[in-house]
């Protein structure tokens, strides 16, 4: 086969890539965007199977069939609620099999410069005999016919590449704890705090130019432990409310750092998916910023930032109700919104909520889904879960959608969710959460809360809403309570 | 605190702002109450009476004032009644402030508390010291009872050995509250009632209360809302008004009795019934004007007065009908007092608290500290109606045009920076990278371009699918370790292998997980 043929599938492969994020712009397109890109991905695996220099294509259709059942088993055993733990944990392989990667070009360099040290040439200099060259493999070749300023050029690419792979796997892994719950969800620093991550930073890009400067591979070693340590505490430093940003942050590195590599080895189709993911990725961090009203950087930097102020003393009391209260109210009621938040993925109640959806439904009420865009612990993670509950994904609307709505709706219940419905975020301007858009469920005639019990959301801020006029608390877990509100329903 | 009631000095005022049973409530609010001397007795409550509900009499009013904290009274204070107010005393009462300017500044100028009944926000909450409504249901009622009074015949209409009598047609104009207090008297009396009002929502209430809707065909369909006014009718078109009257001068020679209720606020009363339509009334006939205080809905209502015309029609345009009942009246009008002390003494202990942020108390307070506070607010809660959505304002095209125009422009002047920042940036790496990088450096920048436009358009609802394919199709880095493992050297094979694997797993995992989800978003 021809280098051209590669080329050209990836090509192909490239275009499906972008029309199957492309077909992700709407429900029923989305599914046929799926086969998109695996049609692109299979074409670009067969393609480079198949090109010039490629050695160990059996063993390597082994490894992708090892790899591709341990991927069927985690994909078809995983709940729906735990999806992000799923994509957290994949990245981190992505960042893995980048530092691999980038370590490997490494060994290769050294491998050729000592070719050509031994042939009495200088790599980026001479040129090998023609049977040494041959004796290379395809990704040797290419080590050998660059020239100086290209070499050290693929030097900085790849240090970059396995700088950033480091970060992301490390990163992905403590944030898969955090969101699993193995790992405490507080914002935790190190003494030192910032200043040790700046160090760490630091200290690599020195170590990146002795690198350059022709001080050997352990340099590269010691960066990537530097990196390593970085991800680890970066992550570690961000908030539990935080992770829908750190998740689609991680995705965006990982695709950079597969772009770094696909620099490194001269790969197009690895520059053009690695940029393409890692857009997306940037561009569902500053989407999920902006709906929580917060700086990329402040998030990145960890946690909540302190007060400004005094916070607002909340007045009232939490007053409770049981299921047969919150019946009655329903059964009254004409028009319904229903906000779920991450207690309902917690409790597994997405098939309950759907099942009082229907019931409601059938009797004529308007009934529609609330979403905050920070809901859950993943970008639309809500979506995700009210859809395996099959629930009409034409009712589940957005925060901008549906928060006019609110003042002429009979009921709202808040199914385990805190900070998004927390009035102190318009109120309070002393508030952590100031002026994050939050959903205003509170100018519904009536609000019901389901709730474990009187603890605060996960930015520790108390809400103002538990202990509002209309606003009622159905304490327990949100599953177990709705079971019971179910049968009173008629 | 100490609730003093004087004994009324306006002529023929029989009321009294405090009985024998508000007392004992509001003692249990922790009151302490004090009457002057024989204010109850035109209303039929005895000194004795107050005494042995724990009420202390008083001698004088100058006393009374002298000693009680809170002054609660029935009508308007006179000008000696608000000199006799001290700094820091409350006066509850009537007041009619839009009228009463010079009063309403003098009491606040003494630094004391008023509060004025007749502005008590007509919400559902307040409803229980809504003075003005039990007073209408009074002179609504009473309105039946005077007319009765000067009426020859039976409201019932009978068939006796003495021959036939017909019923007496009534017809009630406004349907107030003491509009359908008198269309329920009439009726229970036996008359054929007939009612009257501008407001073709009210039209239920009068036929539930047994009288038939006198219905005015009208295209103008924009009569705003009675609800939103605080339950007055608002002022109607000169057309409406035409039709109006024709409708009545057609009815007149009909009626027996009619009942006029209407009334705008801050206005005087419509006149509703014309001169020419009492001449064609017949003889007997009753006119009871209850909107006489303002001049009258007749316009041959004299105040205070009972008129009879040539033509042998008699109008009634006497402004006291709930003094006419003074013990029903009473303590019903004790009763609004005592609710409002109960909201002013949230505790309940006897101290009283003044929460000018609150709604009800705020809107009936036209003095207070000094000031006056008259006319309040607007209420925060818009509990009687919500208000029609306020007309977002259409911009001309011209206004459209220009804001385009400039917010076009702002969006060119950035993205050419943009352009150019980026522009300088590459150019300055293409000045020191070989060609061969810059190849490759087009297409990054081109690919993070595409993924830039394409992912805008990713719907909020499919962001955890768009993070599943991308993080599937981010282990295209397997293209890497496929290249690499047919090295020579061990360790790099050994590494590319793990590497193929991990992304094998990703692969596969990535975009099973997405079909999975995606399988499950379905349509209604």
């Amino acid at each position: 086969m021809e280098y051209g043929f590669t080329i050209a599938a990836y090509a192909v492969a490239a275009v499906l890539f972008i029309l199957s994020l492309g077909g992700l712009s709407g429900q029923e397109s989305a599914k046929r965007a799926v086969w998109y890109g695996i049609a692109g991905m299979a074409l670009a695996v067969v393609a480079t199977l198949i090109g010039p220099g490629q050695g160990l294509w059996p063993a390597s259709l082994v490894l992708i069939a090892l790899g591709a059942g341990v991927g069927y088993q985690l994909a078809t055993k995983v709940q729906m609620t735990q999806m992000p733990e799923l994509v957290a944990i994949m990245h981190s392989l992505v960042g893995l099999a980048a530092v691999f990667v980038g370590f490997n070009a490494d060994i290769m360099i050294s491998q050729v410069a000592g070719l050509f040290a031994a042939n009495g040439g200088t790599i980026g200099v001479d040129t090998l005999d023609k049977a040494i060259y041959e004796g290379l493999s395809s990704f040797g070749q290419l080590i050998a016919k660059k020239t100086t300023v290209e070499i050290s050029i693929l030097q900085v690419e790849l240090v970059l590449g396995i700088w950033i792979g480091a970060v992301t796997f490390t990163g992905s892994v403590i944030a898969y704890g955090k969101l699993a719950g193995k790992v405490d969800t507080s914002a935790k620093k190190l003494p030192g705090g910032h200043l040790l991550n700046a160090g760490a930073a630091i200290l690599s890009l020195v170590l990146a130019i002795m690198y350059m400067g022709g001080a050997g591979s352990w340099t590269l070693v010691l960066l990537t432990l530097l990196a390593l340590f970085i991800g680890y505490h970066l992550i570690m430093g961000i908030g539990g409310a935080d992770m829908p940003v750190v998740v689609s942050m991680l995705n965006s590195y990982s695709g950079w750092a597969a772009a770094a590599i696909g620099f490194s080895l001269g790969n197009d189709l690895l520059i053009v998916v690695g940029a393409l993911v890692g857009s997306s990725g940037a561009i569902l961090s500053y989407i999920m910023c902006k709906a929580m009203n917060r700086s990329f950087v402040s998030v990145i930097l960890g946690g909540f930032g302190g007060p400004a102020g005094e916070q607002m003393a909340v007045e009232g009391e939490q007053i409770a109700i049981e299921a047969d209260g919150v019946a009655a109210a329903l059964n009254e009621a004409d028009s319904v919104i229903i906000i779920p938040g991450y207690g309902m993925a917690v409790a597994q109640a997405q098939q309950t909520v759907s099942e009082l959806t229907r019931k409601l439904r059938a009797k004529g009420k308007t009934v529609r889904f609330a979403i905050h865009p920070v809901a859950g612990r993943l970008p639309g993670h809500m979506n995700v879960l009210l859809a395996e509950a099959k629930v009409p994904y034409d009712i589940v609307l957005e925060m901008e959608e549906i928060n006019d709505d609110f003042p002429d709706t009979d009921v709202a219940i808040v199914i385990g969710s805190n900070d998004i419905v927390n009035p102190a975020a318009q109120d309070d301007p002393n508030s952590p959460i100031a002026g994050m858009p939050v959903l205003e469920c509170w100018k519904a005639k009536q609000v019901f809360v389901s709730k474990r019990g009187q603890g605060t959301g996960y930015s520790g801020i108390e809400n103002p809403l538990f202990f509002k006029e209309n606003t009622r608390m159905f304490y327990g877990d949100a599953k177990a309570s709705l079971d019971k509100l179910l049968p009173m329903i008629d | 605190m100490k609730i003093g009631t004087p004994k009324e000095v306006f002529e023929g005022e029989a009321r009294v702002a405090m009985t024998p049973d508000s007392a004992l409530m509001l003692q249990k609010l922790g009151h302490e109450c004090l009457i002057e001397s024989g204010a109850g007795l035109l209303a039929g409550f005895s000194d004795a009476a107050y005494e042995a509900a724990g009420v202390e009499v008083i001698k004088t009013a100058a006393a009374l004032y002298k000693a009680a904290d809170v002054v609660a009274k029935v009508r308007p204070p006179s000008e000696t009644e608000v000199k006799r107010l001290r700094e820091g005393q409350t006066l509850i009462s009537f007041f009619y402030p839009g009228s009463n300017e010079e009063l309403m500044k003098l009491a606040a100028d003494k630094g004391a508390t008023v509060v004025a009944m007749d502005m008590v926000p007509r919400i559902s909450r307040a409803q229980k010291m809504d003075a003005l409504s039990s007073m209408a249901n009074i002179a609504g009622y009473r309105a039946v009872i005077e007319a009765g009074n000067n009426f020859g015949r039976f409201f019932t209409g009978q068939v006796t050995a003495a021959g036939k009598v017909p019923p007496a047609k009534v017809l009630v104009v406004g349907a107030g509250v003491a509009g359908l207090a008198a269309i329920g008297t009439a009726t229970s009396l036996g008359a054929i009632t007939y009612a009257f009002d501008v407001r073709p929502e009210v039209a239920e209430q009068i036929e539930s209360m047994g009288a038939e809707f006198v219905f005015l065909e009208f295209e103008d369909s924009e009569l705003p809302d009675g609800a939103e006014t605080g339950g007055y009718a608002p002022p109607s078109s000169p057309e409406f008004q035409a039709k109006q009257l024709e409708k009545f001068r057609e009815i007149a020679p009909d009626m027996d009795i009619v009942i006029t209720t209407a009334l705008i606020p801050n206005r005087p009363a419509p006149v509703l019934w014309t001169e020419d339509m009492v001449k064609s009334m017949k003889r007997g006939s009753v006119i009871i004007d209850l909107a006489a205080e303002r001049g009258g809905n007749c316009e041959l209502t004299k105040m205070d007065e009972k008129v009879v015309t040539d033509n042998d029609v008699t109008i009634i345009g006497y402004t006291d009908f709930p003094s006419r009942m003074a013990t029903q009246s009473s303590t019903l009008y004790a009763t609004n007092i005592r609710h409002m002390m109960t909201d002013l003494t949230p505790e309940k202990d006897g101290a009283i608290n003044h929460n000018m942020e609150d709604d009800v108390i705020r809107g009936a307070t036209i003095a207070h500290a000094g000031g006056v506070t008259f006319p309040p607010p607007p209420p925060k809660i818009a509990a009687i109606a919500a208000k029609p959505k306020e007309k977002v304002k259409e911009k001309t095209p011209e206004e459209k045009a220009a804001e385009e125009a400039a917010a076009f422009k702002a969006q060119t002047r950035q993205q050419v920076t943009l352009l150019a920042v980026g522009a300088v940036l590459l150019l300055a790496v293409g000045l020191v990278a070989p060609a061969s990088f810059m190849q490759h450096f087009i297409v990054f920048i081109l690919s993070v371009f595409i993924g830039f436009q394409v992912n805008w358009n990713v719907a909020h609802s499919l962001h955890t699918p768009l993070m599943a394919v991308t993080n599937a199709i981010s282990s295209i880095i397997i293209l890497g370790a496929l290249i690499q493992i047919g090295s020579s050297s061990m360790l790099i094979t050994l590494l590319a292998a793990l590497g193929i694997f991990m992304a094998s797993i990703n692969i596969f995992g990535g975009f099973l997980v997405t079909r999975r989800m995606l399988a499950m978003f379905q349509k209604s």
